[in-house]
C-alpha cells in the first residue's frame, strides 16, 4: 500500500510575532513508513508537527492527514487517526493516575466503559507500563512517564504516531527500551528529535529542515553520511558513525 | 503555615498521598462513608458547649480508630497539629485573661471559666484538626473528589481541584529551583525583596501560562471537548453504611450525655 | 487568617457554608454559560502557581517585615471574579485538607474571607476602578495595594465578626477587632506590594492576558450588584432565623455553669464583662445557647450534667477521674488495636 498517509504541501506558517516559521514545506509519508525528523533548533521541526496534529494551522497550503485535509472541521477526525506524543510528558499526564491519562482518549471518543477497559490494556501493555497504571504521574521517573505518555496516546488506536523528542531526559536504559518500543510499532511514524543515533536506529527515512524549508528527504543512511549537507544545516554525523572506518574519518 | 519550607510542604504532601494509597482497613471504606463521617464528627465537636472540656474527651475514640484502622503513623499527625496551633492558641489565650471567674475547683486549684474555655477550644482544636489530616491520609484527594462530585459539589469544582493537585507538585518544584537559583545567586540576602517578586515570580507565572497551552494543546489532541468525563465507580458495602450509622450514634451519645463523668461516678461509687 | 473549627460554632460555619456554596453555584453556572475549553488546563495550573507562589515570602528591607503573595486579585486579573473564586476555593480546600491551613467547618468561612471577598468585592469596586483605563506604572500600583489592602481588611473583619458571633472566644468585638485590622493594614501592604510587582511585570511581558483597563473581565460574570445582593440575603436569613429561635434563656449547661459560678464566688469581682448571666444576653451569647435547639432538651434529661451542676460544678473528682479513665482507654484500645494490625499483617517482602 503506497497511498499517502500524511502530506505537506507548500506549507507556510508564520509565528504570532511574524517570524516566518515554515517557508514553503512539502512532504509525504506513505503507511508504515518510519521518518525522523532533524533539524536545527528553530529549523521547524515542533511547528510541523504541531500542523500535524491541528494545533498550528497554516497560513497557506495544505496538511493532509488520512482522508482528511487539516481544517478546524475536520480536527476532530484528524485527532482520532493521529497520537502526539509531546515532548515534556508533564504537559500530557494530567490525570490523577496513569491508568486515567490512558483512558481520557477512548473517553472522550464516547466508547463504552468496557470498550475502554480493554484499550486501557492494550495500550498499557503495548507500551510496557502495565505496572504504572494505578501509579500518579509525579511519582514517575523519566522513562515511566515517557511510557506512559506513549500509552495514553497508543489506547486511541491512531494510524499514525507523532513523537517531539521523545528520548530527552531518558537514562541510557530508559532510552534503549524506547528504541526497542518504537522498532515494534507497526504505524506510521515520524520523530522529531536531535538524537540521530535514534533515527539511525528506528527510521529508515529522513527529512532535514533548515530555516523553515526541506533540505534533503530521502534514506537515513545517505543523509547520514553527507556530511556537507549535515553540516550545512547544523548537525553532525550521529555518534555511532563518526569514528566509524567505512564512513572515513572526520 | 508560611514558616513551611516548599520542599518541608511538598514532602508533606507526599507522605499524606502515599499513605492514601497505601491499602488499609480504613483505606477500603468507600469514600462518601468516611467524609460524611468526618464532617459529622465536625460538627458535633464544634457543637459542645463552650465550657465543656472533659464531656469532649469520648470523641477521640474516632481519630484514634481512624488512625489504627488507616495504619498511619502518630507523628506526622501530631507535628502538624503542633504546627499550625498557634493561631487558634492566640485567640483562645484571651480567655483566661479576660476571664478570671472560677467555675470549679481540682483540689487546692481554683479552675476559672475562662481556662476552661480555653482548654475547650484546644481540644477541639486537636480533634478537627486530627480529623481533617486522617481523613486525607486514608482517603486522598482523588477520593475525596469522587466523594464529592456523588454530591453534588459543581464539577467545574472537582475538576480543578484534582487538576490542581495534579500540577501542584510540578509548580511546587519550579518555584524552589526559581528560589535555589536566586539564592546561590544572592549569597547576602538569599531572602527574595518585594520589588523582585515581579521578575521572579513572573517567570514562573510565564512558565505556567506556556506549559496551560501545552496542557490544552495535549488534551486537545486525545479528543478533549471541553467536557472532562471521570471514572468513579464508588459501590457502597455494608460495611461502609455500618461504618457510618455506628459513628453517627456514637457522636450523638456522646453529645447528649457526659460519658466521662458518668464513667467517674460509675468507678467512684462502687470503689466507695 | 485562616479559622480554625475550635473557633467556630455550628451555626455560624453553616451559614458561611450555604453562602459560599451560592456563591460557588454561581459561578460555576457562569462559567457554564460561557464555555471555554482553554480554562480547564489554566485555571488547574494557576490554582497551583498560586499555592506555590504563597509559600515564597519577600522581606521589605529595612522594616523586618515580609510576605507573599495573595492570589485573589491576580486571578481575577487573569481569569475574571467567577473563575478566580472556583480556584481560590480549591487551593484554600487543599490547604485545609493537607495542611490542616484552617479547618473543613470552618472552609466556608475562609473561602468566603479569602476567595469571595477579594475577587467579587475587592477586584471590581476597589482594583477596577482605581486603575481606570490604561494606568501608569504607579496608578496600577497604587490600585493593586488598595485592592488588597481593602481586601484583606474586609476578610479581617469578616473573621472578627465570625469568631465572635461564634461565642468561643472572651474577647470583645471591639477590642478583637483593634487587635486585628492594623495587622491585617501591614499585611494587606506588604501583599498588595508583591502582588503590584508581578501584575506590573505581567503587564509588560503579556499584556494580552492582564486585563486591567478596558474591560473590567474578559468572561462575562454575575453582575457584582446582583450577587452582593445575594450574599446580604443570604446573611440577614440566616443570622434572623438564628435571632428569631434565640431567646434569652440560655440552654441548660450554661445556666447551671452560671449559677454555679455565682454561688462560688466569694469576692465582690465577677469578671470583667459583669454578671455571668449578663454575658449570656450579649449577641454571641444569644446565639451560641441556640447553636443546637435540639440539644438543649437533652440538657433536661436525667444523666446529662445539667440539672445538677451546681453541685457537681465544684467538687469535679469524680469529672476528672472520668475524664482520666475515658482517656486511658482510649489509649489502651488505640495501641491494642495497633498492635493487632502489625501481628496480623504478613512480614514485609525485602
Amino acid at each position: 500500500m503506497s497511498h499517502h498517509l500524511v502530506s505537506l504541501s507548500d506549507v507556510v506558517f508564520d509565528y504570532p510575532d511574524g517570524t516566518p516559521a515554515l517557508r514553503g514545506v512539502s512532504f509525504a509519508i506513505h503507511h508504515g513508513e518510519s521518518v525522523g525528523l532533524v533539524g536545527a533548533n528553530g529549523a521547524g521541526k515542533s511547528t510541523i508537527l504541531l500542523h500535524l496534529a491541528g494545533v498550528l494551522l497554516p497560513r497557506s497550503g495544505e496538511v493532509r492527514v488520512g482522508d482528511w485535509p487539516v481544517t478546524p472541521k475536520t480536527l476532530a477526525q484528524v485527532r482520532r487517526s493521529l497520537g502526539f506524543v509531546f515532548q515534556d510528558p508533564d504537559d500530557q499526564l494530567f490525570s490523577p493516575s496513569v491508568g486515567d491519562d490512558v483512558a481520557f482518549g477512548p473517553l472522550n471518543l464516547g466508547l463504552p466503559d468496557d470498550v475502554v477497559e480493554e484499550r486501557v490494556v492494550y495500550a498499557l501493555e503495548r507500551a510496557g507500563a502495565t505496572a504504572l497504571r494505578p501509579r500518579p504521574p509525579y511519582r514517575l521517573s523519566g522513562g515511566e512517564k515517557r511510557a506512559a505518555a506513549i500509552a495514553s496516546v497508543l489506547s486511541m488506536s491512531p494510524d499514525v504516531l507523532v513523537m517531539d523528542e521523545p528520548s530527552a531526559g531518558l537514562d541510557p536504559a530508559a532510552r534503549r527500551r524506547l528504541i526497542g518500543l518504537l522498532r515494534s510499532f507497526e504505524h506510521t511514524k515520524v520523530v522529531a528529535t536531535h538524537d540521530l543515533d535514534l533515527v539511525l536506529e528506528v527510521c529508515a527515512r529522513t527529512i532535514v529542515l533548515r530555516d523553515g524549508r526541506v533540505a534533503a528527504d530521502g534514506p537515513t543512511a545517505s543523509i547520514f553520511s553527507d556530511e556537507a549537507l549535515l553540516s550545512d544545516c547544523h548537525l553532525e554525523k550521529p555518534l555511532r558513525l563518526q569514528s566509524c572506518p567505512r564512513c572515513g574519518p572526520r | 503555615m508560611r514558616t513551611d519550607g516548599i520542599a518541608a510542604a511538598l514532602a508533606h504532601v507526599e507522605r499524606l498521598d502515599g499513605l492514601a494509597r497505601a491499602d488499609s482497613l480504613a483505606g477500603r471504606l468507600d469514600p462518601r462513608a468516611k467524609l460524611a463521617t468526618t464532617l459529622a464528627f465536625l460538627v458535633t465537636v464544634a457543637s459542645y458547649g463552650r465550657y465543656q472540656v472533659t464531656a469532649l474527651l469520648p470523641l477521640a475514640l474516632f481519630p484514634v480508630a481512624i488512625l489504627t484502622l488507616g495504619d498511619v503513623p502518630l507523628a506526622p499527625i501530631l507535628i502538624r497539629v503542633a504546627l499550625v496551633s498557634p493561631l487558634a492558641i492566640l485567640v483562645g489565650i484571651f480567655n483566661p485573661i479576660l476571664d478570671p471567674s472560677p467555675i470549679g475547683s481540682l483540689g487546692p486549684f481554683v479552675i476559672t471559666a475562662g481556662w476552661a474555655s480555653f482548654a475547650s477550644i484546644l481540644v477541639r482544636f486537636a480533634l478537627s484538626v486530627s480529623a481533617a489530616l486522617l481523613l486525607v491520609a486514608t482517603t486522598g484527594l482523588d477520593a475525596v473528589c469522587a466523594a464529592l462530585s456523588r454530591f453534588r459539589v459543581p464539577r467545574v469544582l472537582v475538576v480543578q481541584l484534582l487538576f490542581l493537585y495534579r500540577y501542584l507538585f510540578v509548580l511546587f518544584g519550579e518555584v524552589s529551583r526559581t528560589l535555589r537559583a536566586y539564592a546561590l545567586r544572592s549569597p547576602s540576602h538569599p531572602v527574595p525583596r518585594v520589588r523582585e517578586a515581579g521578575a521572579l515570580l513572573g517567570q514562573v507565572l510565564l512558565r505556567t501560562l506556556s506549559r496551560a497551552q501545552r496542557v490544552h494543546a495535549a488534551m486537545l489532541c486525545r479528543g478533549f471537548d471541553g467536557e472532562l468525563r471521570l471514572r468513579r465507580p464508588l459501590r457502597a458495602r455494608s460495611a461502609d453504611v455500618a461504618f457510618v450509622v455506628t459513628w453517627f450514634a456514637f457522636f450523638a451519645l456522646s453529645r447528649a450525655f457526659d460519658l466521662p463523668r458518668l464513667l467517674g461516678n460509675a468507678v467512684a461509687g462502687a470503689v466507695r | 487568617m485562616h479559622m480554625s473549627d475550635a473557633l467556630v460554632s455550628p451555626a455560624v460555619a453553616g451559614s458561611l457554608w450555604a453562602v459560599t456554596a451560592g456563591v460557588a453555584a454561581m459561578s460555576a453556572r457562569a462559567l457554564q454559560r460561557d464555555p471555554d475549553d482553554r480554562r480547564v488546563p489554566l485555571m488547574g495550573v494557576l490554582g497551583a502557581f498560586v499555592f506555590a507562589a504563597q509559600m515564597v515570602n519577600f522581606s521589605i528591607p529595612a522594616t523586618g517585615s515580609s510576605g507573599h503573595l495573595g492570589g485573589g486579585l491576580l486571578l481575577s486579573a487573569l481569569l475574571g471574579p467567577p473563575a478566580a473564586f472556583l480556584v481560590m476555593a480549591s487551593v484554600l480546600t487543599v490547604q485545609a485538607l493537607f495542611f490542616a491551613d484552617g479547618g473543613l467547618l470552618a472552609l466556608g468561612c475562609n473561602i468566603f474571607n479569602l476567595g469571595f471577598l477579594t475577587c467579587f468585592v475587592a477586584y471590581p469596586l476597589i482594583f477596577v476602578p482605581l486603575s481606570g483605563r490604561a494606568p501608569s506604572r504607579m496608578r496600577l500600583a497604587g490600585a493593586t495595594v488598595a485592592g488588597a489592602v481593602v481586601g484583606l481588611q474586609l476578610g479581617s473583619l469578616g473573621v472578627v465578626l465570625e469568631t465572635v458571633l461564634s461565642g468561643r472566644t472572651d474577647l470583645s468585638f471591639s477590642s478583637f477587632l483593634l487587635l486585628m485590622q492594623p495587622i491585617h493594614l501591614v499585611i494587606g501592604v506588604v501583599e498588595g506590594s508583591v502582588t503590584a510587582a508581578l501584575v506590573l511585570f505581567m503587564r509588560e511581558s503579556r499584556p494580552d492576558l492582564v486585563s486591567i483597563g478596558a474591560t473590567p473581565s474578559p468572561k462575562p460574570g454575575p453582575p457584582v450588584r446582583r450577587v452582593a445582593a445575594a450574599v446580604l440575603l443570604a446573611a440577614a436569613v440566616a443570622g434572623g432565623a438564628l435571632s428569631r429561635i434565640a431567646s434569652a434563656k440560655p440552654d441548660g449547661l450554661e445556666w447551671s455553669l452560671a449559677h454555679a459560678r455565682a454561688s462560688a464566688q466569694t469576692g465582690p469581682s465577677a469578671g470583667p464583662a459583669g454578671e455571668p448571666s449578663e454575658r449570656r444576653d450579649t449577641p454571641a451569647g444569644l446565639l451560641f445557647a441556640r447553636l443546637a435547639p435540639g440539644w438543649a432538651a437533652t440538657a433536661e434529661r436525667p444523666g446529662n450534667v445539667g440539672p445538677e451542676a451546681p453541685e457537681r460544678a465544684s467538687s469535679s473528682f469524680s469529672g476528672i477521674l472520668g475524664a482520666g479513665l475515658t482517656v486511658a482507654m482510649i489509649a489502651l484500645l488505640g495501641s491494642g488495636l495497633r498492635a493487632l494490625r502489625r501481628l496480623s499483617r504478613p512480614a514485609p517482602l525485602q
